[in-house]
This record gives structure tokens, C-alpha cells and sequence, in this order.
């Protein structure tokens, strides 16, 4: 049986952490409004994390962060989970995304999700993620997802 | 306060739709905007922030702003369905970008499938210059809540 050749990961790049939430997170406004910071990151998987914050909330009564907040959540650890599986940095794209809910979210809490790459292919990437806020064993939501390879010309140039 | 059954009545006659968005903080922060068309469906918009930059080389819209904004169409336009201010808790939201949001206004029109006694499903879609020309389209269960 001939041994698996190792391949080449982008994470392994000492610098690749710092570099990706100094030069991708750190530029993208959205994912500054959102708060989003990075928990850990190793070879095909990512978790990230939102801090609780009043403009996020979708019904004032509730107290409760919006669905559409877990949806940029899910969007932005799909993404990192896509880079912390490529060989090297490209452009990407998402193609689709869906998450169910599970269960309500609890009030005034921030929100955690972990994603991984379960396939990587030359032209997609296939990506699963759960989101939770007391533990990863107690997830109100999960999400699949499809990534476009090289979805651009135009890379962010922050890791080569 | 205002009877909860009467809220989009009243939103409705006073055409002050601003109102309603005023009750959801993360579609007042994206900036979400919707009026009644002629045909008496919803219009919904969304006027290009810098704020909701996913990319800058792009530049183009982040993802998640996208399907939040849809989220919020899905919604709302259940809830003026119903004419309920209980909001239909989501189930599922399935997302698929078929082009990239540019640094622009984006609409949203929304397609309420079924109607049932507890389960309803939405599609929505959202673009940009052109009403034929989807940047995504979405489909979505909600869990009725009736007054």
C-alpha cells in the first residue's frame, strides 16, 4: 500500500493566524461590526466567536441575538474553515450555505460556532459547523456549506 | 400599548413601514427598508453601507449581510401576512449566491409558498440592478406563531 503523500496546508504558515485577523478579519467592516473574534484555528477547522451586543439582537422583548447574525457567524467559520484547509491562499466564494436552527438562542450571550472541511476538492469546498454558547455538545444551530476555489482574481494578498 | 394585532394595520394606513423595522435592532442596523408595492407585495431594500463590506478588494457585500438582510424580508413579510407582531420562529434557512453583492442598493422580493396552520415556507430573492438577475436566492421554514 503506498503511504499518502502529506500536502501542503496554508495554516501551517507560522504567520497564517496573525495574518488572517490582522489582514482578512481586521478588513472586512462587517466582521468588525460583528465583533468577531478568533478562538482557535489548526488544519481544516476553525471556531469563532460574537460577543453579545445590543444591535445584534432581533426582538427587543427577547433580548435574543438574530438568526441572521448566526448566519454571518456560520458564513465567516465556514470561511476561515476553508482557509485553514487550502494549500495555499486564494480567493473564495461561498456558493451555499444552510443552517437550522435548533434551538432559541439564549438571551444576552454571545454566540461560538466551530466549522471544518470534510472534503476539498480543486474547484469546492465542503464544509459542516455548529454553533452553540454553552458547549459545542449543545448546539442551536448547525450548518452546511459549499465553497468556490480560486472564486477570484483579485486575492486579498494578505498570506502567499 | 398598542393592540399587538393592530401594529401593521396601523403600519399599513400610515405607510410609516420605518416603524416596523424599528422593532428588529439588527434590521434597523443593516439598514433594511420596505414598502407595499401596487400589487400590494413587499418591497424590501437595503442601500449600500460600508459597514456591510465583506470584501474590500472586491468590493462586495458580505455573505452573511446577504442572508440576514433575506432572513429579514422572510420575516417581516410573514408577519404582514398575518398580521401579527409575533415573530414565526426560523427552522431553516437554505442560501445559495449565484452572484457576488456588489457596493450597491439591494432589493429582495419574497415568495410566501405555504401558509399553513403552523409551519410556513419562504422563498426569497434578492438583487441588484436587475429583478431577472438573482446575487442569491433562498428558501426558508418558519414555526407560526399565532396570537
Amino acid at each position: 500500500m503506498s503511504e499518502k503523500r502529506e500536502r501542503t496546508y496554508l495554516i501551517d504558515n507560522p504567520e497564517f493566524t496573525g495574518l488572517m485577523m490582522e489582514g482578512f478579519f481586521g478588513n472586512i467592516p462587517h466582521s468588525k461590526q460583528l465583533g468577531l473574534e478568533m478562538v482557535s484555528a489548526e488544519r481544516n477547522k476553525a471556531v469563532l466567536r460574537i460577543p453579545f451586543a445590543e444591535h445584534l439582537v432581533g426582538d427587543p422583548t427577547s433580548g435574543i441575538i438574530h438568526g441572521g447574525v448566526i448566519l454571518s457567524l456560520m458564513d465567516s467559520v465556514g470561511g476561515m474553515a476553508t482557509f485553514c484547509a487550502l494549500p495555499k491562499m486564494e480567493a473564495i466564494a461561498t456558493l451555499d450555505l444552510r443552517v437550522d436552527y435548533l434551538k432559541p438562542a439564549m438571551a444576552g450571550q454571545g454566540i461560538e460556532a466551530a466549522a471544518e472541511c470534510y472534503k476539498l476538492t480543486n474547484s469546492v469546498v465542503f464544509i459542516r459547523g455548529v454553533a452553540y454558547q454553552t458547549g459545542i455538545d449543545d448546539p442551536i444551530a448547525s450548518c452546511v456549506a459549499t465553497f468556490m476555489r480560486a472564486s477570484s482574481n483579485k486575492i486579498q494578498g494578505v498570506v502567499k | 400599548m398598542q393592540d399587538k394585532n393592530d401594529f401593521f394595520r396601523a403600519v399599513r394606513e400610515s405607510k410609516d413601514f420605518d416603524k416596523a423595522i424599528e422593532m428588529i435592532p439588527y434590521a434597523n442596523f443593516l439598514g433594511v427598508r420596505f414598502s407595499e408595492r401596487k400589487d400590494g407585495s413587499l418591497l424590501f431594500r437595503m442601500p449600500f453601507d460600508e459597514k456591510n463590506v465583506g470584501n474590500t478588494a472586491l468590493p462586495a457585500l458580505h455573505g452573511g449581510v446577504i442572508a440576514g438582510f433575506m432572513e429579514n424580508a422572510a420575516v417581516i413579510s410573514l408577519m404582514w401576512a398575518m398580521d401579527s407582531t409575533s415573530t414565526p420562529k426560523i427552522i431553516d434557512f437554505n442560501v445559495d449566491y449565484t452572484l457576488s453583492g456588489r457596493a450597491q442598493e439591494t432589493y429582495a422580493r419574497c415568495d410566501i409558498v405555504k401558509l399553513g396552520r403552523r409551519i410556513a415556507n419562504v422563498q426569497v430573492t434578492a438583487y441588484q440592478d436587475d429583478p431577472n438577475k438573482a446575487i442569491a436566492v433562498a428558501r426558508s421554514h418558519f414555526k407560526l406563531v399565532r396570537d
